[in-house]
């Protein structure tokens, strides 16, 4: 564990707003940006908060480089502590931990965490252009979904993962979402249509593999003593962890452990919780094998059951454990890196605020950030007053 | 590895592709070799690298099946080889799906083409892993 994690005090930060931009397909012109406005000032409204409270930033987008100078140029603002950490789809659980840290020695009193992605609208190749690799570039594998189909080709030689399994993460998903009316796919699944839909890299049809929409969203942290008089009830940071384990899928050990075994530890040391204190889930599915491998990464079920697991119905509405009640990126939205909207599920469940989907007296949740590859790993720890 | 000035780890690597070989390296300090080739050993920062020619023969770790739209499906796989690095490439002259992890395979130069320096590729071997 870092020196910097390990002076985090649980509790001692919480998310006093979150909130969604538009989400789908956006406007033709429509800048990411322009998503990152939207989100923040409603994000900044569920907290009872204006624009001149914040002065933290920290943004993170494949389509604006340099986010917190662009986005801070954009809203007119001068934040005095900011942030541009970009690792992917868990960037914004990384911000969390740095917003944490930054709050916590009164470098700033009010964060803003914030993403946009117009891909869908300008394409997932201009959204978000591969950086060029010699050694990879002659194969033309299809990344990220070849790599992430690689790891499940390795789970499913080693411990007889099924397709059938798979595609159960992603009809759970599906019955999630058609409890959130903020959710893009509006119809029923069934296992045998994801398993026989268009083949993208095998094992993964394009029913394994998540949207591709326009959207974004923000949350706002600021510390406990203040988040107390804000708006809605605080939903307290109990714990954190971040990993790096590799860039390229090539350098990954073993394709069927990933790096949230170590974000996990972190997290349910600093929350002084272990997984059975987990009340609700919220795994980043850009894939149907990354929520399988989480729950097995983070000490849901042992290394290697995931697809039982999940076969079992544990995950999906009425099953033991409520996973990504939203429809998660495979039903509900995927606008390119995911993590904030992760996060902003899991801390609506904690403030009781899910309507028919809402898991019962959730105070806490987990969610887990995943980016790049299964490259960079990092979880968050919600709970709510009565969790402290 | 000697100075940037005079050679690139990239550079040293086609090289040897260019004359029919798979080269890797390997830090002299503790006798591990590493891919893909870098100016310094993962891990340490150590220059004391050795650069090695693989025998070319290996085991699948894993492996896929790409569609491209209008496209026959195109293998990716990694490859274990027996000197104990990994590297993506594509296992040629089979089926696709025909490509099984486990299965034994061996180095072949692909040359490429005007844009594309050559590249490593994999053929089935005999034997098992």
């Amino acid at each position: 564990m870092s020196a910097a994690l390990e002076g985090l005090k649980r509790g001692a930060v919480a998310i006093v707003g979150a909130d969604e931009s538009d989400l789908g397909q956006v406007a033709p012109g429509t800048h990411p940006m322009d998503l990152m406005a939207q989100a923040t000032m409603r994000a900044l409204a569920d907290a009872g908060l204006t624009l001149k409270d914040v002065d933290g930033l920290f943004v993170a987008a494949s389509q604006v480089r340099m986010g917190p100078m662009a986005f801070a140029e954009y809203m007119g603002i001068k934040p005095k502590y900011f942030d541009g950490t970009i690792i992917g789809g868990s960037s914004f659980m990384t911000h969390v931990a740095h917003a944490h840290a930054a709050l916590q020695l009164g470098l700033c009193n009010v964060a803003v965490i914030t993403y946009g992605s117009t891909q869908r609208s300008v394409s997932r190749a201009a959204a978000s252009p591969r950086e060029y690799n010699p050694y990879e570039a002659p194969y033309r594998a299809f990344i990220p979904p070849s790599a992430y189909a690689m790891a499940a080709a390795r789970h499913m030689h080693q411990y007889g993962t099924t397709r059938e399994q798979l595609a159960h993460v992603a009809v759970a998903a599906r019955q999630w979402a058609l409890m959130n009316p903020k959710a893009w796919e509006k119809e029923p699944l069934t296992v045998d249509e994801v398993i026989n839909a268009r083949m993208v890299s095998y094992p993964f049809t394009v029913r394994d593999c998540c949207l591709v929409l326009d959207g974004g969203g923000a949350i706002v942290m600021t510390r406990a003593d203040r988040a107390r008089t804000l708006k809605k009830k605080p939903v307290y940071v109990l714990g954190v962890g971040e990993s790096l384990s590799h860039a390229n899928i090539s350098s990954m050990a073993d394709f069927t452990v990933s790096a949230a075994v170590e974000s996990g530890k972190q997290a349910y040391a600093m929350a002084k919780m272990k997984p059975s204190d987990m009340q609700m889930l919220s795994l980043y599915d850009a894939f149907t094998i990354t929520p399988l491998m989480f729950l097995e990464d983070l000490g849901f079920c042992k290394k290697g059951e995931g697809g039982p697991f999940v076969a079992s119905g544990a995950i999906a509405p009425g099953g033991k454990l409520p996973v990504n009640t939203s429809g998660g990126g495979l039903s509900y939205c995927h606008p390119g890196m995911y993590g904030l909207l992760v996060m902003i599920e899991a801390i609506r469940q904690v403030r009781g605020e899910c309507g028919q989907r809402q898991v019962k007296g959730c105070n806490v949740a987990l969610a887990q950030g995943n980016g790049g590859v299964f490259s960079s790993e990092c979880t968050v720890i919600f709970g709510s007053e009565t969790a402290l | 590895m000697s100075s940037l000035m005079e050679q690139s780890p990239l550079g040293v690597y086609q090289a040897h592709l260019a004359k029919g070989e798979l080269a890797y390296q390997v830090s002299l300090d503790d006798n591990k070799p590493f891919f893909y080739p870098r100016a310094t050993v993962p891990g340490t920062g150590s220059t004391n690298i050795e650069w090695r020619v693989s025998k070319g023969l290996g085991t699948v770790y894993t492996t896929t099946v790409v569609h491209y739209k209008g496209e026959p499906p195109l293998n990716v796989a990694m490859i274990d080889l027996d000197e104990g690095f990994r590297m993506m490439s594509r296992v040629e002259d089979i089926d696709a799906m025909q490509v099984k992890i486990g299965m034994r395979v061996k180095f072949r130069v692909n040359p490429g083409d005007a844009k594309q320096p050559p590249f490593p590729v994999f053929t089935p071997a005999e034997g098992k892993s």
